[in-house]
């Protein structure tokens, strides 16, 4: 028995009972109704049905429990929804509204592609006047008859800074997403939670004033010991002059606002780890550190890299909180690539110069730098979240039942 | 058979104690639990310090009714009065603007995502772009705003194009929480209400939806949060005026941040250090209060899945 269309397979390997149900439904509606126009919907919903049937079984793979637990659900679901699409009670209103909830859906994959669309478009005109190369000067002079500006020097900057302060920030927030998951007392977890969560609502200006006035001081010694001892390679090397506003700084200010986002989802993840592999590690005599070790952090680890992926997205393009704290080489200065050097991230040199965009050619610029850090950021977070996806904990179990299912298999 | 008994080790008559550790293991678990509580200490340090220093510097010109109720019209750095109704003014206008205009079309992405556009291929673009959207700089936003709004139209730097910068920003922080929020309303309760015939709109709009509002509230608020403190779009899409001007169509306008950073190059003068302070610790005071509201919005008003 095959659809008519021929979506679905005329047979199928598998004797599950489902399997006949749903061509029999299909065969009645087929006999009674005959073709209607919304026999097309049906056959879709049959194809759809048999496709979702298929990836459970492959997901499980032994089978055993797609023939259990899969019948029931869709089979309700693809009913209630041919229901409604028979009654005519309500079809403008869904029509209207279902119309309006997709366009919101599509209205953001517009946002998006309109953010890259027009950003490119201002941006070439400027790039196809630039005199130098865009990608490897550093120079950065837009105005004028010889308009020269490349990303080098702010790209550096961007990347280091952030980078710092991701090692800074990532083993703190696995500390404390570990802390508040197994080692705070049970009444105090959430309100440490919350507390964490609140350094993310602390507005970044305010992060930049305080970096700048109270912390940068503390942090001289630091900086001065570091060059002392690690002086002799070019980006620890410390330049002369006692300037607070170095990239170092700028990087721990940004380790605390990242903070929030990695330790939040590290917790999210820590939290699932299954009780099982817990208590097995326990009951082998593991310490709390070793059951860690062995059954949380190894189930955690994509969670926590695509977390810092997120932290590291956020740090590059963060703006006020290293604009206010950066101090701006003076243009005649030679390019310094010390970590405590003052410096300008994409950010920060597009909001210091909002007062020059005042040509197209200075402003596609601008925008041409904009892009450079959209494209950074849109790559870091499109990685974030294709390791999330694939290290989902729903993906994750099946493969592990795969393995030990082969593993059995081999044995017996 | 004596061979092996031999072989066995002779048992010394002390008892076996398997549940102990050993030396290196106990110590490197007391390491571990010494560096994961220094961890969140190491953590709370910069809130609390944050917080003390701007209480401490702040508070005063809060407890004084002209803070709330005067412009910075007229006054230099020099100078001490006035007080922040323009910037907070300023901000909660074009926070309202940008939430006027994010939340229906983030709602109703939600309920395209969970309602409608369940698991087919539409809807996993939809979700990739939100989540291309989260990670957008707020810098980026606000140069896509100022290439359409100033650059392609023509139009002035005005409050109004800070509240569409802003938008790019709320939208995917309230489209995730309501989504999260509709997911967790039982289907229970949909497949009830289409049994009773009721269409499908008429579901979403009457259970499903005021099911999930108090999560729903709770993302608006931590969304509006967000953008509140945002500094970038304003450099950028709006000049700081110490004059009221509640119109976000027309002319320059106040806001927190900006009021901020107007100020910062002159700490060195009492007065203007002053209205810094406490201008920051209005925003955070502005933003805490958001925050604490939306977690207890969320607390009290949780769908409860069985």
């Amino acid at each position: 028995m095959s659809s008519p269309d021929g979506t679905a397979p005329p047979d199928r390997p598998d004797g599950t009972a489902t399997n006949h149900a749903d061509p029999a439904i299909e065969d009645l509606v087929h006999e009674n109704i005959g073709p209607t126009p919304k026999f097309g919907d049906l056959a879709e919903q049959h194809a759809e049905h048999e496709a979702a049937q298929r990836s459970t079984e492959v997901m499980t793979e032994t089978g055993v429990e797609a023939a259990d637990s899969t019948p029931a659900a869709p089979e309700t679901r693809a009913d209630a929804d041919r229901e409604l699409a028979l009654g005519p009670v309500g079809h403008l209103g869904d029509r209207l509204f279902g119309g309006l909830a997709r366009g919101s859906g599509g209205l953001v994959v517009l946002i998006v592609a309109f953010v890259g669309i027009f950003l490119l478009a201002l941006a070439i005109p400027a790039l196809a006047d630039d005199k130098s190369s865009f990608l490897f000067s550093r120079v950065w002079n837009p105005g004028g008859d010889n308009p020269q500006f490349g990303i080098a020097a702010l790209f550096y900057t961007t990347v280091i800074s952030s980078i710092i302060a991701m090692l800074i920030a990532v083993p703190i927030a696995i500390g404390v997403a570990l802390f508040v998951t197994y080692y705070a007392p049970k009444r105090l977890a959430s309100p440490v939670a919350h507390a964490v969560d609140l350094l993310a609502a602390v507005p970044s200006i305010i992060y930049g004033l305080w970096g700048i006035l109270f912390f940068a001081p503390i942090l001289r010694p630091v900086i001065n010991g570091l060059a002392d001892a690690l002086g002799w390679i070019p980006v620890f090397e410390k330049p002369p002059g006692d300037d607070v506003g170095v990239v170092f700084t700028a990087s721990v200010v940004l380790a605390i606002m990242i903070l929030p986002v990695v330790t939040a989802i590290s917790r999210e993840i820590f939290a699932q780890t299954p009780i099982a592999h817990r208590e097995g590690a326990l009951a082998l005599g593991a310490t709390k550190w070793e059951m860690i070790r062995t059954a949380v952090l190894p189930y955690g680890r994509s969670g926590v890299v695509s977390a810092s992926m997120l932290g590291l997205g956020r740090a590059l393009g963060e703006t006020v909180a290293v604009l206010i704290i950066l101090s701006v080489p003076n243009g005649n200065d030679p390019w310094n690539p010390s970590i405590f050097a003052g410096g300008e991230t994409f950010a920060s040199k597009i909001a210091n110069n909002a007062a020059e965009f005042d040509s197209p050619e200075k402003t596609g610029a601008y925008i041409a730098a904009g892009l450079v850090l959209f494209v950074v950021t849109f790559l870091v977070n499109s990685a974030a979240r294709i390791i999330v996806d694939r290290s989902a904990p729903g993906a994750k179990r099946p493969r592990r039942n795969r393995r030990a299912s082969a593993a059995e298999g081999a044995s017996a | 058979m004596t061979a092996i008994a031999e072989n066995k080790p002779a048992y010394d008559g002390q008892v076996l104690d398997l549940s102990g550790k050993s030396g290196a293991r106990a110590f490197k678990n007391t390491l571990a639990t010494v560096l994961i509580v220094l961890a969140f200490v190491i953590a709370m340090i910069p809130l609390l310090w944050i917080l003390i220093t701007v209480i401490g510097k702040g508070y005063h010109l809060l407890l004084n009714a002209d803070w709330w109720s005067q412009s910075q019209r007229g006054i230099t750095v020099r100078r001490a009065g006035g007080g922040a109704y323009h910037a907070i003014m300023g901000t909660l206008i074009m926070s309202l603007i940008t939430a006027v205009i994010a939340v229906p079309i983030a709602v109703l992405g939600a309920i395209y995502l969970v309602e409608y556009g369940k698991g087919t291929r539409a809807a996993k673009i939809v979700s990739f772009m939100i989540d291309i959207l989260t990670g957008v700089p707020s810098i980026v936003a606000a140069l896509f705003v100022y290439a359409v709004w100033i650059t392609v139209f023509g139009f002035n730097r005005v409050g109004f194009a800070v509240s569409l910068s802003l938008v790019l920003l709320m939208l995917p922080v309230v489209l995730r929480s309501t989504e999260e929020m509709l997911k967790l309303v039982p289907d229970e309760l949909r497949e009830a209400s289409y049994a009773l015939g009721v269409p499908k709109w008429k579901t979403i709009l009457k259970v499903v939806v005021p099911t999930a509002f108090g999560g729903i509230v709770t993302g608006v608020m931590l969304g509006l949060a967000r953008v509140m403190g945002e500094t970038a779009p304003l450099l950028i899409l709006v000049g700081y005026s110490k004059n009221i001007n509640l119109n976000p169509f027309s002319g320059f306008m106040g806001a927190l941040p900006t009021m901020i950073n107007q100020d910062r190059t002159e700490l060195a003068l009492p007065n203007a250090a002053d209205r810094v302070w406490a201008a920051a610790l209005t925003l955070i005071l502005l933003v805490l209060v958001l925050n604490v509201l939306a977690r207890l919005v969320a607390r009290f008003s949780a769908v409860k899945s069985k």
